[in-house]
C-alpha cells in the first residue's frame, strides 16, 4: 500500500473533525472519498499532507511512518495536494506558480515538466507571465493541479477539484484526472460530486461527520441503494 | 533659497533611506510572520555599534562592517529562533509584545557589552563637502544614499530572480500553499529575521559616521522605520523604500523651516495621519510587485 492511514483522529480545538478513519491506497490507484459538507474530507487531506496535526492514530506512506512528519518533508516524499479553493500564489506569475510546484525537487529537469505541463494546459502557456490571481476559476484549477504534479508526486490528493466550475469546464477537468490515472500517477479524489468521481475511481470510501461508513469498488458504491439517496440525488 | 531647500532634501535623503532600510527589515518580517518586529531599530545599534568599536581596535573598516552585519544576523536569528519561534501558535499581539521586550533586553545588553557613551566612526571617504547647485553634499551622504540602493537592489534580486525568494514572497501570500508546494515555512521566518537584521546593521553603519551611535540610537531609528513601513503600507517593500524618503524628507524641511524641535515629531504624526486617513497606507494591499 502506497498510503495507508490507521484509527486516525484529528481535532479543531475541542471539536472532532475525524475520528478512527482506516483509508488504504494503493499504487496507480485512483480513490474517490465522496461525503457531505462538513463531513471531514478537507480535513483527512490536511492530515495527510501535515497541515493539519493527527491527534490520535497512525498515517504510513511507502511504509515511512509520515505522522508527525512536516508538511515540507512529506512533499519530498512525493506527496502534492491540490487544495479546496485552489490557493493560487495570487500576485506571482502563472510560470513562478509552476516552478514553485518545483520547489522541492533539484537538479533534474524542470524545464521539461514545464514544457509538459503548458501541454496538458495550453491556456497557461498563453497566460504564464499574467499573475496567477488573474485567472479565471477553471484557469486557476488547472494551474493548482500542474503545479502539484510539478513536484512529480507519487500521490496527488485532489480537493474537489471541480467545485465551482461551469458543466463544460468540470468535464475537462475530470478528463484531465482520468488521464493522470491512466499515466499510473496514483490519485485520491475527494469530491462533492459523488458520481463522477466514483464513475472513474477504483474504490472509493464514504464518509459522514468524521467516520467512514462504506468502502468499496466505485461501481459498487455506485449502485448501492444508500449511496444513491443520499449523495447521489437518484 | 533654492540651495537651502536643496540642502534640506539632501538631509532629508539620507536619513530617508536608513529609514528606508528599516521600513524594509519591519515588511520582510511582517510578509513572513506578520509580526512587527519593534526590535528592528536594536539592529541599526547593534551594527553601528559593532562596527565602531572594531575600528576603533584597529580593525580596517571593510572588515569591521561585515563582521558586524554576520554579528546582528546572528542576532537577528537568535531572536527569531529563542524569542518568537518558541511562541508560535500563540496571538500575533503576544509575539509584538515579544519583540518589545526583546528591543528592551538587547539594549540592556548593549549597555553591559559597551556602555552608555557615544561612538563614533570616521567618516568612509573624508569629509571634504561636494558643492552642488549652492548647497553642500557630505561624502557620507553619497554613501549612505548609494550603499542602501546597492542593498535594495540586491533585495529586489533576491525576492525576484531567485527561488527561495520566491519562495518568501509565496509564503506570504498564501502561507497553506506554500506548505503545500514544500516551502519549510520555519526556514523562511529564520531568513526573513536575518535579513532584517542585515538591512538594519548597513544602515546602522553607514549612518553612524553622521549621527553617530550609542545603546539607545536604534529606538528612533526604528519608530521612523516603522513609520516608514506603516505610510507604504504595512509589507509592501516599495511602499517601505517611498515611505523612508518621505519621512525623511518630511522632517528635514519641518526642521529646517519650521524648528528642529518638530523633527523627531514628524514621523509620529505621519503614523497617527495614516492610522486615521489611510490604514493601508500608500500603496495599499493591492500592490503585486513586492521588493
Ligand atoms: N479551521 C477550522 N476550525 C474549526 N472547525 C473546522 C475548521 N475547519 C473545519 N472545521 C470543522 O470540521 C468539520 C470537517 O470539516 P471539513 O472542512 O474537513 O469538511 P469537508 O468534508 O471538507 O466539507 P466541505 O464539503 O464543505 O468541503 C466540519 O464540522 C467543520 O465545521
Ligand atoms: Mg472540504
Amino acid at each position: 500500500m502506497l498510503l495507508e492511514i490507521q484509527g486516525l483522529a484529528s481535532h479543531y480545538g475541542r471539536i472532532q473533525a475525524l475520528d478512527g478513519i482506516e483509508v488504504r491506497v494503493g499504487e496507480g490507484e485512483l480513490v474517490a472519498l465522496v461525503g457531505a459538507n462538513g463531513a471531514g474530507k478537507t480535513t483527512l487531506l490536511r492530515c495527510v499532507s501535515g497541515v493539519q496535526p493527527a491527534t490520535a492514530g497512525a498515517i504510513r506512506f511507502d511504509g515511512h511512518d509520515i505522522t508527525r512528519m512536516p508538511a515540507d518533508r512529506r512533499v519530498a516524499l512525493g506527496i502534492a495536494q491540490v487544495p479546496e479553493g485552489r490557493q493560487m500564489f495570487g500576485p506571482l506569475s502563472v510560470e513562478d506558480n509552476l516552478r514553485l510546484g518545483a520547489y522541492r525537487r533539484h537538479g533534474d529537469d524542470v524545464e521539461a515538466d514545464l514544457a509538459r505541463m503548458y501541454g496538458m494546459f495550453p491556456i497557461l502557456r498563453q497566460k504564464k507571465d499574467l499573475p496567477a490571481g488573474t485567472l479565471s476559476g477553471g484557469q486557476q484549477q488547472m494551474l493548482a493541479i500542474a503545479r502539484a504534479l510539478m513536484s512529480r508526486p507519487r500521490l496527488l490528493l485532489l480537493d474537489e477539484p471541480s467545485m465551482g466550475l461551469a458543466p463544460l469546464l468540470v468535464a475537462e477537468i475530470f478528463k484531465a484526472v482520468q488521464a493522470l490515472k491512466d499515466e499510473g500517477t496514483t490519485i485520491f479524489l475527494v469530491e462533492q460530486n459523488a458520481y463522477a468521481a466514483l464513475a472513474i475511481a477504483d474504490r472509493g470510501y464514504v464518509l459522514e461527520t468524521g467516520s467512514v461508513v462504506m468502502s468499496d469498488q466505485g461501481a459498487a458504491l455506485l449502485a448501492d441503494e444508500r449511496v444513491k439517496e443520499a449523495y447521489l440525488g437518484l | 533659497m533654492f540651495a537651502e531647500f536643496l540642502q534640506y532634501v539632501f538631509a532629508g535623503l539620507t536619513s530617508g533611506a536608513i529609514y528606508a532600510l528599516a521600513g524594509l527589515g519591519f515588511a520582510i518580517i511582517y510578509n513572513a510572520s506578520h509580526v512587527i518586529n519593534f526590535a528592528q531599530g536594536e539592529f541599526i545599534m547593534i551594527g553601528g555599534m559593532s562596527t565602531a568599536t572594531m575600528v576603533a581596535a584597529g580593525i580596517p573598516l571593510p572588515v569591521a562592517a561585515a563582521a558586524a552585519v554576520l554579528v546582528t544576523m546572528l542576532v537577528g536569528v537568535a531572536l527569531e529562533k529563542f524569542a518568537v519561534e518558541p511562541a508560535k501558535g500563540a496571538d500575533v499581539t503576544a509575539i509584538v509584545i515579544i519583540t518589545i521586550g526583546a528591543s528592551i533586553f538587547l539594549r540592556g545588553a548593549a549597555q553591559v557589552v559597551w556602555d552608555k557613551e557615544f561612538h563614533a566612526l570616521p567618516a568612509f571617504s573624508g569629509e571634504t563637502p561636494i558643492a552642488v547647485l549652492g548647497a553642500t553634499l557630505m561624502p557620507q551622504s553619497v554613501w549612505v544614499v548609494g550603499v542602501s540602493m546597492a542593498v535594495i537592489a540586491l533585495l529586489w534580486w533576491f525576492f525576484n530572480r531567485t527561488l527561495f525568494g520566491k519562495a518568501m514572497l509565496a509564503t506570504s501570500f498564501n502561507r497553506l500553499a506554500a506548505q503545500l508546494v514544500g516551502i519549510g515555512v520555519k526556514k523562511v521566518l529564520m531568513v526573513s529575521f536575518a535579513l532584517s537584521a542585515m538591512l538594519g546593521a548597513v544602515g546602522g553603519i553607514v549612518v553612524t559616521p553622521i549621527t553617530f551611535t550609542n545603546y539607545e540610537a536604534g529606538i528612533m531609528l526604528g519608530l521612523k522605520g516603522f513609520s516608514a513601513a506603516v505610510l507604504g503600507g504595512l509589507g509592501n517593500g516599495l511602499g517601505a523604500i517611498v515611505g523612508g524618503l518621505v519621512v525623511g524628507i518630511a522632517e528635514a524641511l519641518a526642521s529646517g523651516y519650521l524648528s528642529s524641535a518638530y523633527k523627531d515629531a514628524i514621523a509620529f504624526v505621519i503614523i497617527l495621519l495614516v492610522l486615521f486617513f489611510m490604514p493601508s497606507g500608500l500603496f495599499g494591499k493591492k500592490g503585486t510587485d513586492r521588493v
